[in-house]
């Protein structure tokens, strides 16, 4: 009797409270604001936010349904963020964004299991891109092994086609993460003709002395940098302190935000990085979101950081999504879509230059689809550079294709080799 | 010479001026430790907090802006002006003055003869409170700090060992300031320990808390002068990192840095910590150049925890601690 009274005050409650939780599309955002690598996760998160708060002010959410937005703090900690993800795993995540490559390697057997879609932009596991085997993970627009031949096509262009003879140092975060590019430079360096230096930095990468000791007397002709984090300013002090030609030090995409060269000050100018997409405020976009978020006090954070580069990666990747739910809607021709069907959206997703400038985002990021052998997009990039008088930093290239010959036969032996530890036969789902 | 053998005498040196650093932070945790025997877990977060304080009245931004914002709704950044850093400092040095107070009225006061481990634990809440203070008091971004000192390769030292040696010697010109500032406040430190009435008072209760009791020490006047001069040797270490590599909350993990140090030296002695930062300075440099080709690189941390734990099975009081009697 108390159980049928109990019942039927939850279903009272649950109609006077209006939509219910299945009315909306759960978008949880995995985020850390505090810890050491906060000044990198903050951006990210007030861009992702941002952008599905303008979807819901001016567009009424995605097809109709309003978004509902999520926020677990990981510090970037992994078990954090697995903790996270237990947390919200049964609250129908449409996708997955946990902006760390520690908390990816942990989530892609246990969102595989769950049938859960994550997105990996520019960081994860590299043979993601292979969907055969990871058939619920995402890594478009571009991975790290993209990144490597990037900077390596780029200091051919630079080069005359050539980099015989060339030394190219990677100093990298002693992790993962920093230890990603290394197959892919070492097999470039054999094709290439340059010799390739790995050095190791420890985490955080305060304290950058030996490095740079050895960066001195190895001579290298270009510093590569995979780096997040303290790491990153403190690289490019040190750099800007043993003279090294900062138009020669390369970073990936991770070390090419503010937070990285603006504690440097002048000793940062020409400081170049990796660039997966525009940043900037000079985009029709920020109309909007300054109308229906900023001025209306809608923003997440405090609002100070709208246009940096990390910010617009998040919005980015907020864009992805939305543009994924919305194709995942037009496949299976409802409104209300669950994990599943937003797997599908983002294994079928196109994204070309007329859709980016309809949303207000013209030459923003590259065009690209999604097919199920190629969870990774183009993997194309541009390289920037920092203006550190104006404080801003200029795109100096146009998309810059990677080796995509090279990396699909790596990430295929790769992936290829995980399907076999884990008992995975390889198949598209769809 | 041989070029490995100038490559090793530039890493040594810039291992005595990265020892320097190490030791900076570390002379924090002795100061504490001697006076009433805490070992301060929050001493990274003080420098941290230090920092921040200093680039945030160098900036003229306004404390809690971005809560005063999200509560009313206000656009609050910056006064507008920017305060001389000859002017920060010293406002800088009230705010770790005022903290000292606040951390014996509502902390160490209520922990009066509890066991070393309660203490140090009451040091790890205030390390996690003071980290979300600081990011809800100046914000979580990334500050650029300059006071002034002068940073990248001393051209003096890269002329001269050219002209003798025929290959220039790179070191920073930050560090070398930082030797002359560590070489300073030791001086000062001894020198108000030695001389000063409060400074005898100081030491008088580093031996024995009850005997210093009983000829009318106020214990609580002088945990507040020995956390005060902690905040201080924080700010000159936040000061020194901070220029390094920017104002953000990865400097909170100096301490990390300073933990082998206070093994090598004792956590009692000052001189202790000096010649424990220059032994890790020295040792993971040379370590790393000799072992880099063969093992690899990034062994910095481990190769100071390995010398700690070493040192730890031989020396456990470390190489200028009190040594450890235990009366059955």
């Amino acid at each position: 009797m108390k159980m049928t009274k109990l019942a039927a005050t939850l279903a009272a409650t649950m109609v006077v409270a209006g939509p219910t939780l299945a009315d909306t599309l759960h978008f949880p955002s995995l985020s850390y604001r505090t810890g050491p690598f906060a000044a990198g996760g903050i951006p990210f998160a007030d861009g992702y936010s941002d952008y599905l708060t303008l979807i819901n002010e001016r567009d009424g959410g995605i097809g109709g349904v309003p978004i509902r937005q999520t926020e677990c703090e990981t510090a970037y900690n992994t078990e954090r963020g697995v903790e996270c993800y237990q947390s919200i795993r049964n609250d129908n995540p449409l996708v997955l964004q946990p902006l760390s490559t520690g908390i990816t390697y942990q989530l892609i057997p246990r969102t595989m299991e769950d049938g859960i879609p994550m997105h990996t932009m520019g960081y994860g596991r590299t043979s993601a891109v292979n969907g055969e085997v990871f058939n619920w993970t995402f890594n478009y627009p571009a991975n790290y092994w993209d990144g490597a031949s990037v900077i390596i096509n780029y200091l051919l262009d630079e080069n005359d086609g050539s980099l015989e003879g060339k030394k190219i140092a990677l100093l990298y975060h002693n992790s993962a993460y920093g230890r990603e590019p290394i197959p892919t430079l070492t097999r470039l360096g054999e094709t290439h003709g340059y010799e390739l230096v790995t050095i190791g930095v420890d985490s955080p990468g305060q304290e950058q002395g030996s490095q740079w000791l050895q960066i001195r007397r190895e001579r290298p002709d270009y510093v590569v940098m995979w780096g997040w984090g303290v790491m990153n300013p403190t690289a490019i002090q040190e750099a800007a302190n043993i003279r090294f030609p900062m138009e020669n030090f390369i970073g990936v995409w991770w070390s090419g935000s503010q937070q990285d060269v603006r504690p440097v000050g002048s000793g940062a100018h020409g400081y170049k990085a990796l660039a997966m997409h525009g940043t900037g405020m000079d985009y029709p976009i920020y109309d909007d979101m300054q109308q229906y978020v900023i001025d209306a006090g809608k923003y997440a954070g405090t609002g100070d950081e709208v246009g940096t580069v990390l910010y617009s990666r998040g919005m980015y990747a907020a864009m992805l999504a939305v543009e994924a739910a919305k194709k995942a809607q037009e496949i299976h021709g409802v409104a209300a879509i669950t994990p599943a069907m937003m797997r599908d959206g983002m294994a079928n997703l196109e994204i070309t230059e007329e859709l980016m400038a309809e949303l207000g985002l013209p030459n923003f990021g590259p065009a690209f689809s999604v097919a199920c052998e190629n969870h990774g997009g183009s993997g194309a990039a541009m390289i920037q550079q920092w203006d550190a008088e104006a404080g801003e930093w200029n795109l100096i290239t146009d998309w810059i294709e990677p080796d995509r010959d090279l990396i699909m036969e790596m990430a295929m032996d790769d992936s290829l080799a995980y399907a076999a530890e884990n008992d995975i036969t390889p198949a598209c789902l769809n | 010479m041989p070029d490995t053998l100038l490559f090793a005498l530039e890493a040594s040196l810039n291992g005595l001026t990265a020892g320097v650093m190490y030791a900076l932070v570390a002379l924090g945790f002795v100061l504490i430790f001697k006076a009433s025997g805490i070992f301060n877990f929050a001493q990274g977060v003080l420098a941290l907090f230090a920092a921040l304080t200093l680039v945030g009245f160098q900036s003229g931004q306004i404390p809690f802006s971005h809560l005063i914002n999200a509560m009313l709704g206000t656009r609050l950044h910056h006064f507008g002006w920017n305060m001389p850093t000859v002017l920060a400092i010293p406002a800088t040095v009230l705010v770790m003055i005022g903290l000292a107070i606040l951390v014996e009225r509502f902390i160490l006061k209520h922990l009066v003869n509890q066991e070393p481990i309660i203490l140090f634990m009451a040091t790890i809440g205030l390390a996690y409170f003071l980290e979300g203070f600081g990011d809800i008091m100046w914000g979580a971004e990334v500050k650029a700090l300059d006071v002034g000192l002068p940073k990248g390769m001393s051209s003096a030292v890269d002329e001269a060992t050219f002209a003798w040696f025929g290959y220039g010697f790179y070191i920073d010109r930050l560090e070398i300031w930082a030797a002359g500032i560590a070489a300073v406040l030791v001086a000062v430190l001894t020198v108000f320990s030695q001389y000063t009435k409060q400074g005898r008072a100081l030491r008088a209760v580093a031996d024995d808390h009850q005997a210093a009791l009983s000829v009318g020490i106020s214990l609580r006047f002088i945990w507040v002068l020995t956390w005060s001069i902690a905040g201080i040797v924080a700010l000159v270490a936040g000061i020194m990192w901070g220029s390094k590599s920017g104002v953000q909350f990865s400097l909170s993990l100096i301490a990390l840095k300073a933990l082998p140090v206070l093994i090598l030296g004792g956590f009692t002695s000052i001189p202790g910590a000096i010649v424990g930062g220059l032994i890790i300075g020295v040792g993971e440099k040379l370590f790393d150049f000799f072992m880099n080709p063969i093992i690899g690189g990034a062994t910095e941390n481990w190769f100071a925890y390995m010398l700690a734990l070493i040192f730890l099975l031989f020396r456990p009081q470390g190489l200028f601690g009190e040594r450890i009697i235990e009366r059955v």
